[in-house]
Order: structure tokens, then sequence, then C-alpha cells
């Protein structure tokens, strides 16, 4: 499949990773000065350049488990806390928003359109910080560079993975059920009305032609839906109307954040598949993820600054009774190295494995990557 | 007017992949075979006429050594219970930013035509016994990925098109099979995939991502109907080759079936819908006649784990 397709993945997830924390920032009513720190630190971290620099190499997607590693570790790079239950909850309301755009994009490159819609509302949380601002508009720069020119067969191709990556998850959440936007059994409105895609006719015409290219004949015919034109195509500049709405912030400081944890899928098959058989992959996919999150430059707690802990619900309680109540199949799994390794019944993958064990060093002297593993294997 | 059959359940959900639905019909045990891409993995299984499923079949990709596996072709029994023959190819002249797969297949006589990521579209031959299927051609016309292929039983003459492959960037090349493939004719693409193709009696189908079928001569390339079916980019197209019926199916839930015809006058094809039906919130993805009279058709969406089938009242 597409091998440009990371950095979208990435983007918009941490764009709706932002919303959803801004949102609860503030319904919890941390201090201003607090949030405003944590706001800066996540995107300044996201935005880094090194980061970037791993992030927009042509690579196949990460797995589900390793990617969600990187948000724990996102939304761990500042003074803020989030317990394993409300990580869970944040980021399946990161992986089901993305989805419904995914989904919804009238045409594969509007997905584009979605990355800039987030990257705009990125730029307006952050708060005095002309530095951070200005690492977001890099990132601006590189995606319009790389994306701007690509096909239509590119952008299809970049859809269907990222609909591959997204099969089977159908959490249902409160805001996009009292929306309408999503049915009880967790799937997707799809509307039969609206305007068309920019570059679609609206349906309904056939035309006849003679062997010399005129028109001898034009009918019309019922087609079910009921279309309208496109009104213009979304601006891809450093400003402009993108026209599309998908992407924007849709948590105002008064709409809850409540997910429904019945699995909707009983499709377990897939599932179980996927982690009975030993991933030949690991080492590759460790060595990745290592580059990546080593180039994250974590703002290490220093300071009189105390940190505090944000719940994704509304009361500890209901926090608590989540953790215990999350069905088996949903749980999402931060890689563990111990437990890879002990996965692994092909003993030439776990001598490479070896090749990661963690030594009794003082962490001062350990370089990034082993740091990063160290605390990987303390989760 | 069309009625809803029992669906058939698959054990994955089908992926967002383009003509992911096939069809065979076997008569001669009163048997259908389904073919549904999962993921990693490919789902084929048969059902009775009433559409009750009697066995179900998982393929993998067979793993190759190293980190990224070699392209590969499989070839199986068509119940996919042996594999009688695999192709890998040379990735090596793929640049870094390229992702590497096979896409489009399609069987004209004793060859069957595969599509790559490079444009190139491998021919093999099948020999009518024994296992020795070899690698006959490639045919390099295309600059972009294939997206599909299409083929039709050979008319006899020998300037008679029967196959047809698509891309990435809409063109389309006609060829005549044979042990040197002959390409035709080309009709130019407009900047748009064209994500599926069929062929009948000369006239060439084809499906675009803006949601248009167009018809052309194949013989001559020109274009005969331009059809705004639908409103997101079409998924699959099939033909009922008895009855020259069309049927296109796309992302925005709906399928439309059209009838082809011969003008009396001009000679030159005329379309005419026939039928069309939603398949509420489902983006779909493959659809096939189930016979060949056109009176039923079977379709799969994006993260449905079933089949969906329909048959004329």
């Amino acid at each position: 499949m597409s091998i440009r397709t990371l950095p979208l993945l990435f983007l918009n997830l941490g764009g709706e990773m932002l919303y959803i924390l801004d949102q609860r920032l503030r319904a919890q009513n941390i201090p201003g000065d607090k949030a405003r720190k944590v706001m800066n630190d996540i995107i300044s971290t996201m935005f880094n350049q090194k980061f970037m620099e791993e992030l927009f190499k042509p690579q196949e997607l990460y797995s589900k488990k390793a990617l969600r590693t990187v948000y724990d570790r996102l939304a761990h790079a500042s003074i803020m806390r989030l317990n394993q239950a409300s990580m869970d909850k944040l980021y399946d309301l990161m992986t089901m928003a993305f989805k419904y755009q995914v989904l919804l994009c009238p045409r594969p490159k509007d997905v584009l359109l979605v990355t800039l819609n987030h990257l705009d509302a990125i730029k307006g949380l952050i708060q005095d910080s002309p530095t951070i601002l200005h690492q977001v508009d890099e990132t601006f720069r590189q995606l319009t560079d790389i994306y701007g020119g690509l096909s239509a067969g590119e952008f299809q191709l970049i859809r269907q993975t990222l609909l591959i990556f997204f099969q089977d998850l159908h959490i249902r959440v409160s805001i996009f059920l009292k929306d309408k936007v999503q049915n009880s059994n967790g799937r997707f409105v799809l509307p039969v009305s609206g305007p068309v895609p920019w570059g679609t006719e609206v349906p309904g015409l056939i035309r006849t032609f003679n062997h010399k290219g005129e028109e001898v004949k034009k009918t019309e015919f019922k087609h079910g839906g009921s279309y309208v034109a496109a009104p213009k195509e979304g601006s891809l500049e450093l400003y402009g109307d993108r026209v599309l709405k998908l992407g924007t912030n849709m948590y105002s400081a008064n709409r809850p954040v409540e997910t429904h944890m019945s699995a909707a899928s009983k499709n377990l098959a897939s599932r179980t598949q996927e982690s009975i058989v030993p991933n030949p992959l690991a080492k590759e996919e460790l060595n990745l993820l290592a580059r990546l999150i080593g180039g994250m430059e974590m703002q290490k707690p220093s300071g009189p600054e105390p940190g505090f802990r944000l719940n994704l619900f509304t009361t500890d309680e209901e926090e608590e009774q989540a953790a215990l109540t999350r069905p088996e199949e949903l749980s999402y799994e931060v890689i563990n190295i111990q437990a890879t390794q002990d996965q692994l019944a092909n003993d030439e993958l776990a001598r490479i494995m070896g090749e990661f064990e963690i030594t009794d060093q003082s962490r001062r002297n350990a370089s990034k990557g082993d740091d990063w593993l160290a605390m990987m294997d303390e989760l | 007017m069309f009625r809803r059959e029992r669906s058939i359940p698959l054990r994955g959900s089908a992926a967002a992949l383009c003509n992911n639905l096939s069809v065979l019909q076997l008569p001669s045990c009163n048997l259908t075979h389904f073919g549904v891409v999962h993921g990693p993995s490919a789902q084929l299984l048969s059902a009775a006429p009433e559409g009750v499923p009697l066995a179900q079949r998982q393929l993998h990709a067979k793993e190759g050594a190293g980190v990224s596996p070699p392209l590969i072709t499989q070839m199986y029994e068509s119940d996919g219970s042996v594999m009688v023959y695999w192709h890998a190819l040379d990735a090596g002249d793929a640049s870094l930013v390229q992702a590497v797969f096979a896409r489009g297949i399609a069987a004209s006589g004793h060859y069957v035509c595969v599509g790559t990521w490079a444009g190139r579209v491998l021919v093999f031959d099948i020999p009518t016994k024994g296992p020795n299927i070899v690698l006959s051609e490639e045919l390099a016309r295309h600059q972009t990925p294939i997206t599909d292929i299409a083929t039709e039983p050979a008319q006899g003459q020998d300037c008679v098109a029967d196959t047809v492959t698509a891309d990435d960037s809409g063109l389309l090349c006609v060829w005549r099979s044979g042990p040197k493939f002959k390409l035709l004719t080309q009709i130019p693409g407009f900047g748009v995939p064209c994500s599926s193709v069929q062929l009948w009696q000369g006239t060439i189908a084809a499906g675009y991502g803006n949601g248009q079928v167009r018809l052309y001569e194949a013989s001559t390339g020109t274009i005969h109907v331009q059809i705004n079916a639908h409103a997101r980019a079409i998924c699959a197209l099939d033909l009922a080759p008895e009855v020259g019926k069309l049927l296109s199916a796309a992302e925005d839930t709906f399928i439309h079936i059209w009838k082809l015809s011969r003008s009396p006058e001009g000679g030159y094809i005329e379309v005419e819908h026939c039928h069309g039906e939603c398949m509420p919130d489902t983006q779909l993805c493959g659809a096939r006649f189930c016979d060949p009279s056109g009176s039923s058709f079977a379709v799969t969406g994006y993260d449905l784990a079933e089949i969906l089938r329909f048959s004329s009242m």
C-alpha cells in the first residue's frame, strides 16, 4: 500500500488529540498558565524538526500498537499525566474521529484539506510562541511540497491505506451519535445528498456521441441521491478557505467527550490473527519507532512546576470503572520489549531482539534511544 | 426490480480496495465461488444456490525471505485448495518513494495478465495440462500503476481487441492477445484513475474516480457514451455478457444497472438505465453479476463482513 501515508495519519490523529486535550483542560478548570504550557509543550514536541524529518520519510504505516506508543509518549511530553483508562479513551476518540473524516472525504485529495484544517486549528491553540508557530508553518510547507503534486491515483491509494488501517473499528462516540453522523451499531452515516466532490458532475446524465464525436443524444436517469454541484475547490495555500469542514474542531467547552464501550464489532477472528502470528518485522518496526521517538525532544518536568493528572472522564470513579470494564478485544497494548521477546517463538528473532537489552547504566549516560527503551519497559 | 436475498457471512470484513469481489459460477456442480480481500489475506468461499455457505478458506501471501517481502503473484485451484504457482517480482527498480504491489488480473484464452505498480502487465501462459506456467511477456505501455484488466473471448479475427488494461492516470490500452500481445489502440486519461474496466462485443466500459462511466469503441478508441453515473469514485464494474447488462458500483453507496445496445440507425453504442439500488451507509468496494444473464448480483462493502446478494423478481 502507499508509503506516503504516515505523516497524514500522524498529523490528523495528533490534531484530534489536541482538540480533546484542549477541551478537557478547560472542562477540568486547569489553571491557564499550566494549560498553556501543556499545549505548547505537546505541540512543540509534535512539530520538532528532527521528528518531522523521520516522519516524512517514505515508509509503511506502523502497526496500531506502535502508533499508540508514539501518542502515549506525546501525551506525556509535558507536566500532564493520564491514567491508562483516560489514555485509552483519548486514543479511541482520536481514531474514530479521523476514521470518520477519511470516510467522508468527498475526493481522496480532500484528506490533505482535512490535514490543513487540523494545522490551522493547531496554530490557534499555540499561545505566545512564535517559535512553535514557525515549526508548524514549516511542516505546512513540507506537506504541500510533497502532497500538493501527488496524482488522484496516489491519493486514492493513500485513502485506501488509511481505511485499511481503520478497518473494523466501530467504537461509538457520544458526540457522533448525538449529531447523527454515527449509527447505534457504530457505523458512520454516509449521506446521499449535498455537494459532489470537486471534479465530479452531479449524477443523472447520459450523453451519447457518434463516431465523429458529436453529441447526438442526451437523456436523464434517476440516480437516487439528491446532489448539487461543488461550490469551489478548497485552498492549499498557507492561509485560505479550505471549504471542507472535516478536520475542524468539533469540541466546544460544553460538548462532552464520551464513548460507549460495548464492542460493536463481534469479528474477533481478524484481531486474534494479528496477535498470534509472530511479527517478523518486529525488529524493523522497533528500529523505526526508536528513530522516530528519538527525534522527539521531551521536555523533562524540571523546576518547581508540579505536574497534574488529566481525566478524560467526568469523575475519578468513572475512570476507574472504565478501566475495569474495558472489553478485552479493545485493549491497546503499548509496546513492551520484554513481552515481545517472550512472544517470539523463533530463536533467531529472539537473538536479534537481544541486541536491545537494557543495561543497568545510569540514565544520564545512556543515549536517547536507550532512554526511551528503558522507559518503555517500565510501563 | 430486485429483491434482497440472504447475505453470505465473511470471516473478515472487506478491505477498501476496488474490484474487491470475484465470482466464479460452476453450474456443473451447482456451486458459486466468491473471493474477497480482507487485508493481508484473501477469503475464498463457496456457496450453494440459495447462498448457503458451504466452505470458507483463507489464503495468505507467501512470506518471502528478507525484510521486504518480494512482490508475489500466487495462483491456486479455484477452490483455493492447492497453490499451483507463484511468481516473485524483482522490485529492485522501484524508487524508494514508490509503493510496490500487484493489482489487476484477468484471463484471456490461455493467458493470465497481472498488473503491477510500475505500469507493467505480466502475461503468464497457462498450459492446458500440467503445472508449467511461464511468464510469457511483460507489456510496458503504462507509466502509472495498473488498476484493472478486462478481457473477452477472442472473436476469431486477427485484429479484434480482446484485452484492455487501465491505470491510475485513466489511460486505457487495447490489445489483441497472443504469443506476442499486439497494442491496437490507446485511450488517454483525463487526470482521474480508471478504477474498473470491462469489455463486451467490442465495447469498452470504463469506470472512473470521478464517478463517470464511459463507453468506447474498442477498435478505434472513440468515445460513444458518457454517463454521470455516481457521486463518488466507481469501485467496480461488471458485465452480464448474455444480455449486455453493465453493473456499476461506487463509494456513494449506490449500484446501477445499465443496458447496452447498438442503435439501429448508426450502429453506435447506446445505454439505458435499468435499475438503481442503494446500500445505506455502505461504501461499496466490489460488485459482480452472479450469472451471465444478469438476473442476480452480489456486492461487498468496506467494513462489511458479509456479501450482500440480490436477485430479480
